[in-house]
């Protein structure tokens, strides 16, 4: 299924967060979104799982727009999110939490029955936490957890995946096997991304932003250049082939005292 | 994996196991309200006790004397009803609340409800207003309830959104305002009228009536058939408000359905027994810790728990030193909190 973002603006107090950003993603393609903090990846994308309502512009998941044609429930049948890892403070099973993910499916009263619970240990294996389904999920480290919220997203049986900073807080291993794991599944998924090396090797397309705008968006050869880092991220960066690999990889130099005068202070001050 | 070291049963009680612990819930509420009615301050033979419920149920001939009737019938049995009533109305108030708010400490008290009630009712009570507006003092408690229910959610919003820590301030520092109005009229009654503002502030199940069981009844069956259809979302909505958007809760709109039920819930409850605290605070919590914190397992156990609890703490306060009757406050909490402790310590395996 397609995912659309057009024209979108979000004005919150009065200032820009999100402005004219527009992104279409081919069905089966990975959409990275890189840009500083604050520069507004994770406003658009909440405008896309249907947590804050934009101000302007419309989200389509396939033909039809999410705030307009279709219902929470609806729109989490169509599309699911897996946002940054923070803890749940109630002790629910693994299991459960992953049922969850059939909320969307369900009608009032409806019971979860053998097919959810198929769903939902199908999921479990794709992550590989099958093991711990009755664990409680308040004792798994962050990266298991984070699986287990895959799981979830996947048990919502949805064609399309939003991820939030996803692999925050997670150590290097945990952060690769869960995004390897996300583009093995060949949803048509767009993920905000902090480590511009991994959105390199795994993103079709990215998108920078800053301060609201799309600066550039295309193949990661046409995004991720020394202009476009030193101009959006105020760093000096060398691009070269992977050792090991041979795929685009981004080696940043520390900041000099030239650097501190970073291009973020020397713009104006948001209306 | 099932021989996983760290593999085990993620609750005390799961399964079928919920289904026997409901039925011995069931089980020990009916013999808490046979002993409920059987015992009081007054000491009366049993048999004349179930010879007086029996007359009124048509499954016995005795004749009872009018003060047998008024104490057994009129005052004894409705009472220990609405203690089951109100009990397991706090408990799911204080389950909605808790979700409502996503803080483990909300419960009617917390968010002021408690306190606004009390203070309207004996405003109301004092100022003479309840000729006037037609209300009852317990419409008076009613109508304070849902304003202070509704006061603590317009000061907690921003946007349109509720944050859950701004609800808990709000309620705690309406409370306290609510709380100060009350003292204040206190020194303005005299010591005849002072009793009735106990009532309010302590909470009592002892002005109980048949005609107080109607309307709180209807509204504790009401809420748990529409929990127990909705426990899907409020499992959802325990995962965080981005999450439960994400899994196709509307958030904003549910918040509102959970602020009609709770507050629906809450008003009847302390219009009919005052301020009874912990209640709300202590029994979903037990549930939880039991059966785990998927809604539909928790309500159903909450409720029963609650009403159980209720009949067996009014039961106390009425035995304890006869034929005195102590507030039940003292029970709630004395029983409460140390049964509430071990489940706490029995529960802490997650650290949390």
């Amino acid at each position: 299924m397609k995912l659309a973002v057009t024209h979108l603006g979000v004005v919150i107090d009065d200032r820009s967060i999100v402005d004219d950003v527009t992104i279409e993603l081919r069905p089966g393609t990975f959409h990275g979104l890189v840009g500083p903090n604050g520069s507004g990846k994770s406003t658009m994308l909440r405008c896309v799982y249907r947590a804050l309502r934009p101000s302007t512009g419309a989200v389509f998941l396939g033909d039809d727009d999410l705030w307009q044609g279709l219902d929470a429930r609806e729109a989490a049948r169509r599309r699911a999110v897996v946002t940054q890892d923070h803890p749940l403070d109630l002790d629910h099973s693994v299991r459960d939490v992953v049922l969850m993910g059939r909320a969307p499916h369900k009608r009032m009263f409806e019971r979860d029955d053998r097919r959810d619970g198929e769903i939902a240990d199908r999921s479990l294996e794709t992550v590989g936490m099958a093991w711990a389904a009755e664990r409680i999920v308040t004792t798994l480290s962050g990266g298991e957890r984070q699986r287990v919220m895959l799981a979830r997203a996947l048990t919502q049986e949805a064609p399309i995946l939003v991820l939030d900073e996803p692999t925050n807080h997670l150590d290097i291993r945990a952060q690769l096997e869960l995004l390897e794991m996300v583009r093995g599944l060949g949803l048509t998924t767009v993920a905000a991304l902090h480590d511009l090396d991994q959105a390199a090797s795994l993103c079709d397309e990215i998108s920078m932003l800053r301060e609201g705008r799309i600066v550039v968006s295309g193949p990661p050869a046409e995004v991720l250049t020394v202009e476009h880092l030193r101009d959006v991220f105020g760093v000096r960066a060398h691009l070269g082939p992977h050792p090991l690999t041979g795929r685009l990889h981004i080696a940043v130099a520390p900041l000099e005292p030239t650097d501190h005068d970073s291009p973020l202070d020397r713009q104006e001050p948001a209306r | 994996m099932a021989d996983h070291p760290l593999r085990r049963r993620p609750h005390l009680v799961s399964g079928g196991g919920i289904v026997a612990l409901e039925g011995a819930l069931v089980v020990v509420l009916g013999l808490s309200l046979i002993l409920g009615i059987s015992w009081g301050t007054v000491t009366l033979p049993i048999g004349e006790v179930w010879g007086v419920v029996g007359s009124h149920l048509g499954w016995s001939d005795t004749t009872p004397t009018p003060v047998q009737d008024q104490i057994i019938w009129q005052f004894r049995t409705p009472r220990v009803l609405l203690a089951a009533v109100v009990g397991g109305a706090l408990s799911l108030a204080g389950a909605c609340l808790q979700v409502l708010a996503r803080n483990p400490l909300a419960d009617p008290y917390v968010l002021g409800v408690s306190s606004g009630a009390a203070f309207g009712a004996v405003l109301a009570s004092i100022a003479g207003w309840t000729a006037i507006a037609g209300l009852g003092i317990s419409g008076a408690a009613f109508v304070s309830a849902l304003l202070t229910l509704l006061l603590v959610f317009v000061l907690a919003q921003r946007r349109g959104q509720v944050g859950p820590t701004r609800l808990v301030l709000a309620g705690v520092a309406i409370s306290y305002l609510a709380t100060a109005g009350t003292s204040f009229l206190q020194l303005y009654t005299n010591p005849l009228e002072l009793r009735g503002i106990m009532f309010w502030i302590l909470g009592s199940l002892a002005n109980a009536r048949w005609d107080d069981l109607g309307i709180p009844t209807v509204v504790m069956v009401a809420a748990m058939v529409w929990l127990l259809g909705r426990s899907r979302a409020l499992d959802v909505m325990s995962a965080g408000d981005d999450a439960a958007s994400a899994l196709g809760v509307a958030v904003n709109g549910f918040r509102i359905e959970l602020l009609v039920v709770s507050s629906l819930l809450t008003a009847t409850a302390v219009a009919v027994s005052g301020g009874i605290g912990f209640v709300g605070l202590m029994v979903p919590h037990a549930a939880r810790f039991v059966v785990g914190p998927g809604h539909r397992r928790m309500l159903p156990v909450a409720v029963l728990g609650g009403a159980w609890f209720m009949v067996l703490v009014d039961l106390a306060s009425r035995i304890a030193d006869r034929p005195n009757e102590l507030p039940v406050g003292i029970f709630t909490a004395g029983f409460g909190a140390p049964f509430f402790l071990v489940l706490l310590r029995r529960s802490g395996r997650n650290a949390a």
